[in-house]
């Protein structure tokens, strides 16, 4: 019995007494919280250890590549000779921080992605949804969607070329595709994680067929559709690239295989950081989204 | 509504559950199995019905016919005299038989206010700002406050289950449903939660069809003891609790309390036994 108090107690919970009045629970303040955060974080080793790991990466691409030259990395530019390009203002092959080239394919690189994630989950998100409400509707599409999931973006190319008018298009698709399917699944397999005891109270409380879609379903849905929205974004970014390879006058994709075809070397490692950087970073803003929409999950992980 | 000579007048005193003759075959995989074989059970209006009996031996079936989540296969429930169900027609789940589950069912997306008020707001007989002022009331009168604005993962199981109590009330069911309710909590706990069931039900007189294997449990809340057979679960016995209410903890050392427990253990020990041979999980 002790035990368990002690469990109780190091949970933060209490076990309230009957009868006695319950202390009201102590709100803090979100603001508050991350800092209290942040300090126990810059307390811990994580942060410097975080550090050395990147630092030990670039001192390894450094050695390897400018200072002994090994056989397998002497091709390769260095990342003294990739930040001397980056920070240049006048780039001997025309892309830097500060040439609008470089923005321009950024921006349309993530204008693609946008447009194709966008697409991706208006329709993946409720065909999900709709796929563990109604079993018919997913008897339906079920083994549709586990032929068409596996096939490789790349197999995609050639068709979509066919298909669309004009390489726009086309890349678009491609990257919708990539994230459609992670989307679908993702949120089907939300619906389908919900325990069955969820839609046994709603329905003993009186809720409609509706209610439970819109007070069950999706609520509970929300975890692993942010989940999969987080997996689909990681393939949008890949399928964009690959498209942008094969059928791209612009993008970051575009720019990598372009760099190559003409020995620009260090253009590609600037595209590919920022190809990662932006990666994480769209990353990053689903999570803060998600846990926006889902408060209670954030605060079942502080407890 | 038909009411054919059973009492439903007063408000207090709904929820009368007639079970008759009913059986359960489950099919899984071709295999007949018997889960109840003509159980007939006559629960009176504001009853606190415990029903004890071996791990799967059909307890749950029973409460999951009325609560309108499974069929049954022969035999008749009647909810206040009106049929509830027949092997042909199973009831949709309803706000009049909410049932409290083994392992709770608050939903862990919605507040504590957001899940108490659930019910009528969900089937728009109050607005959301009665709702949430009768549910602020009501968690006041039982030792609730202060945790309205919390996700049920910010506060103890014992407080959930009480909540899930609460939000059971709220919609004035007929017959609450518990399967189980308290299983899985410390002993400590368990006590809390003991004393508030029985609070409530003092206050309320809702008819209660509990579920449990713990014969303690059984003898301190309920008014009658139903004491199941193993499978194919029929009714054994009925242990008529006399202890007056309102109960509290010192009842646990009367002479009365000690008979009915060893009347209730012998009863049930044969069952768990027969249960055991038969390769069911112990009790």
């Amino acid at each position: 019995m002790t035990t368990d108090t002690v469990a109780n107690g190091a949970k933060g919970v209490s076990v309230g007494l009957p009868g006695a009045p319950q202390a009201p629970q102590k709100q803090t303040s979100d603001f508050r919280l991350t800092l209290i955060r942040l300090k126990f974080w810059l307390k811990s080793p994580s942060p410097y250890l975080n550090i050395l790991g990147l630092a030990g990466f670039l001192l390894f691409w450094y050695l390897t590549t400018e200072v002994l030259k090994l056989p397998l990395f002497e091709k390769l530019p260095g990342p003294t000779a990739t930040l001397d390009e980056w920070l240049s203002h006048d780039p001997m092959f025309g892309i830097s921080f500060f040439t609008l080239e470089y923005y321009q394919h950024i921006g349309i690189s993530i204008w693609r992605v946008f447009q194709a994630f966008a697409l991706a989950t208006m329709l993946g998100v409720p065909i999900g949804l709709f796929m563990g409400w109604k079993k018919t509707f997913k008897d339906y599409t079920f083994p549709l969607l586990e032929v068409l999931r596996p096939i490789p973006m790349l197999a995609w190319v050639p068709l979509s070329i066919l298909m669309w008018p004009g390489r726009e298009a086309s890349i678009v698709f491609l990257t919708f595709l990539g994230s459609f399917f992670a989307t679908v699944l993702n949120t089907l397999l939300g619906v389908e994680s919900i325990d069955e005891c969820y839609f046994r109270a709603a329905a003993s409380l009186g809720a409609s067929e509706k209610q439970i879609f819109s007070k069950v379903i999706v609520p509970g849905a929300l975890p692993f559709i942010f989940t999969g929205l987080q997996i689909s974004m990681g393939y949008a970014w890949f399928s964009l690239v690959a498209g942008e390879m094969l059928a791209g006058e612009f993008g970051l994709g575009y720019l990598i295989w372009n760099s190559y075809t003409l020995v620009q070397y260090p253009v590609i490692i600037i595209a590919m950081i920022t190809l990662g950087v932006i990666g994480s970073l769209s990353s990053l803003i689903i999570r803060l989204v998600g846990d926006k929409l889902m408060q209670w999950k954030v605060r079942e992980a502080a407890q | 509504m038909n009411t054919a000579g059973f009492e439903t007048a007063d408000e207090k005193s709904r929820g009368a559950i007639n079970i008759r003759n009913v059986t359960k075959v489950y099919d899984p995989d071709g295999a007949c199995v018997l889960a109840v074989d003509n159980c007939s059970m006559d629960i009176s209006a504001g009853e606190f019905c415990v029903v004890v009996g071996p791990s799967g031996c059909g307890k749950t079936t029973l409460l999951n016919a009325i609560a309108g989540f499974h069929g049954i296969s022969g035999g008749e429930i009647y909810l206040d005299g009106e049929l509830l169900c027949t092997s042909e027609r199973m009831p949709k789940p309803g706000s009049d038989r909410i049932v409290v589950f083994q392992n709770g069912a608050l939903f862990p997306w919605f507040t504590v206010l957001e899940n108490v008020t659930f019910g009528p707001v969900m089937q728009g007989v109050m607005a959301k700002k009665d709702a949430e002022d009768k549910a602020l009331h009501m968690m006041g009168q039982m030792g609730l406050q202060g945790i309205s604005m919390n996700y049920p993962s910010e506060i103890s199981s014992g407080m959930r289950r009480r909540v899930e109590i609460a939000r059971a009330l709220m919609n004035n069911p007929r017959v609450l449903l518990l399967d189980e309710p308290f299983r899985a909590m410390d002993a400590l706990t368990k006590t809390v939660v003991h004393q508030f069931l029985l609070n409530v039900y003092d206050e309320y007189k809702t008819t209660i069809f509990f579920i449990t294997h713990d014969l303690d449990e059984a003898i301190f809340l309920g008014s009658k003891v139903y004491i199941m057979t193993t499978r194919p679960a029929t009714i054994k016995k009925i242990l008529e609790v006399t202890i007056p209410r309102p109960r509290d903890f010192r009842i646990l050392a009367s002479p009365e309390y000690q008979r009915l427990r060893d009347e209730c253990i012998s009863a049930v020990h044969e069952e768990a036994v027969k249960a055991f041979k038969a390769g069911e999980r112990e009790m």
